[in-house]
């Protein structure tokens, strides 16, 4: 079990870097929709013992909704906005996928040095949300445009995600599905403030933003 | 101590068969296009050639234009010496052999670079350049290989290395290694042997202005280096020392000649990379063999 688990994680940290070196939206948000699909299957490895219903709504809600609901929300947000694809990077792709690496590295480092139950100390749960976290920081600070700055956000919060479910019995499926909810009405916003932004400034490059108009 | 006779035969397997493997290359190639190629022997054909032709010497080129070829062509041989064969183990082992096959590895492209260069022409400079920029990369890529097979096993002599799989970490050493593969050996995502382009090319606008037979060891070097390359690729994936003698044999064989169908189809289904992007794919190939050497580790922990 907590070997398939551990494969479910390192794809789930290879697609953190897949992220990272990827130079186009669409592979961007393909990318991450990958990853929330891989993310609402781990409960259910790591549960199927013990499966319940409400655990099982929860895995398909996040399934459908990172994997479908939020990357065609991004994806419609693209078409709408008639953006480039090309994403600008601040920290180049070398150097993001240099870092991205190195923060995996030390997530592994750190995790090994923090004080976790027994039935955690095996698997990769808190090296893997440390460094989506991670990557999610590096993405948010490392590119440009603002649909890419929403899939940096969307990472991390997988991160936090793959770090609740150390917690899976004590989250109350409210907490849970409240999240869900959260993030989509938020990437929803987005989709609508980034149209308006391209409206308004006719480019989606946060750089512009900060100066003032009238 | 090895008997001379094991010695030479192992010699002339690897010389005979290496022109094999570009000749299979372009034949899959052909196939996926819908043509019907050149003949699978068609690169000893070309060397014969070769080697009955005269060599047009530039009045600026020293002696080196000559010996730089040979003692490439002599490395890349003694390096497939070092390399272990499966069942037969190696010809020459001893501990830390390892490191010898990395260092005349890099000799052969110091020679190679160094010949390029010889004749003062703009091109060949350019191609010896991009060649040594692109080896930074996949050399960091092989050490990094190197050395999560050497924390796996505790060992550094190549027959050791190479006997177990790589474990959990062999899916991502044989996709790095893989890379690695294409980029050592000029192959399409990273260089095109097929071009005509000078200002794109790397290999190709290294050898422009040789001839005769220092080229013909050129490109007998180039063949018997990617031979080496998909053995040890090969080896240090499958699980070599767990399988009887002829089983093993046959695993060899077998999976030297899906990586060579591999490249093909890899080169007929694939565009070059732009320049710009090459690095990045490097990167990617030495953060594979990084993080198989942090499974192999992790494992060594336990």
């Amino acid at each position: 079990m907590s070997g398939s688990l551990n494969l479910l994680i390192g794809l789930v940290i290879g697609l953190n870097l897949l992220a990272l070196g990827s130079s186009r939206l669409p592979a961007l948000i393909r990318a991450m929709s990958l990853q929330g699909v891989v993310l609402g299957m781990t409960p259910l490895l790591m549960e199927y013992e013990r499966l319940d219903w409400r655990l099982v709504l929860v895995a398909l809600a996040t399934m459908a909704g990172k994997g479908l609901l939020i990357p065609s929300l991004l994806r419609r947000a693209m078409r709408a906005a008639n953006i480039e694809r090309e994403i600008e990077p601040f920290i180049g792709f070398v150097p993001s996928l240099l870092l991205g690496a190195g923060g995996t590295i030390a997530a592994l480092a750190l995790a090994r040095a923090l004080p976790l139950l027994p039935e955690h100390t095996g698997t990769l749960l808190v090296p893997g949300a440390i460094a989506s976290m991670f990557t999610g920081f590096i993405l948010l600070i490392g590119r440009a445009k603002a649909i890419s700055q929403v899939c940096g956000y969307l990472i991390l919060e997988n991160g936090i995600y793959l770090f609740g479910l150390l917690l899976i019995h004590s989250t109350p499926l409210l907490v849970e599905s409240g999240i869900l909810l959260d993030v989509t009405v938020g990437v929803f916003i987005i989709g609508i403030i980034v149209d308006r932004i391209q409206r308004a400034f006719d480019t989606l490059d946060t750089r512009k933003l900060t100066t003032l108009r009238e | 101590m090895i008997p001379i006779s094991d010695f030479i035969l192992r010699l002339g397997w690897w010389l005979l068969l290496a022109p094999l493997l570009p000749g299979i290359i372009n034949k899959v190639k052909a196939w996926v296009a819908g043509r019907r190629g050149p003949p699978v022997l068609q690169l000893y054909h070309d060397l014969a050639k070769l080697w009955r032709k005269g060599v047009v010497l530039s009045t600026l080129a020293s002696p080196g234009f000559v010996i730089a070829p040979a003692v490439a062509w002599a490395a890349l041989a003694g390096a497939a010496l070092l390399t272990p064969l499966g069942p037969l183990g190696g010809c020459l082992s001893f501990r830390g052999d390892v490191l010898l096959l990395i260092y005349l590895l890099a000799l052969a492209r110091f020679c190679t670079a160094w010949a390029a260069m010889e004749t003062g022409s703009a091109f060949e400079g350019m191609g010896a350049a991009r060649e040594v920029s692109y080896a930074v990369l996949t050399e960091a890529a092989i050490i990094a290989a190197v050395l999560s097979l050497s924390v796996q096993t505790s060992s550094v002599t190549l027959v050791t290395m190479l006997s177990p799989s790589a474990g959990a970490g062999a899916a991502l050493l044989a996709a790095g290694l893989f890379t690695v593969l294409l980029a050592e050996n000029c192959r399409v995502p990273f260089d095109d042997p097929n071009t005509h382009l000078e200002l794109t090319m790397i290999h190709e606008a290294m050898i422009l202005d040789h001839s005769g037979p220092p080229l013909a060891a050129i490109l007998h070097g180039a063949s018997l280096k990617l031979l080496l390359f998909s053995v040890l690729l090969v080896q240090a994936v499958l699980p070599m020392g767990q399988l009887s003698p002829p089983a093993a044999a046959g695993a060899l064989a077998a999976g030297v000649l899906i990586v060579t169908v591999g490249v093909g189809l890899v080169e007929s289904l694939l565009a070059r990379l732009a320049f710009r992007r090459v690095p990045l794919l490097l990167t990617t190939a030495f953060l594979l063999c990084v993080f198989a050497l942090l499974v192999a580790w992790k494992e060594g922990a336990k």
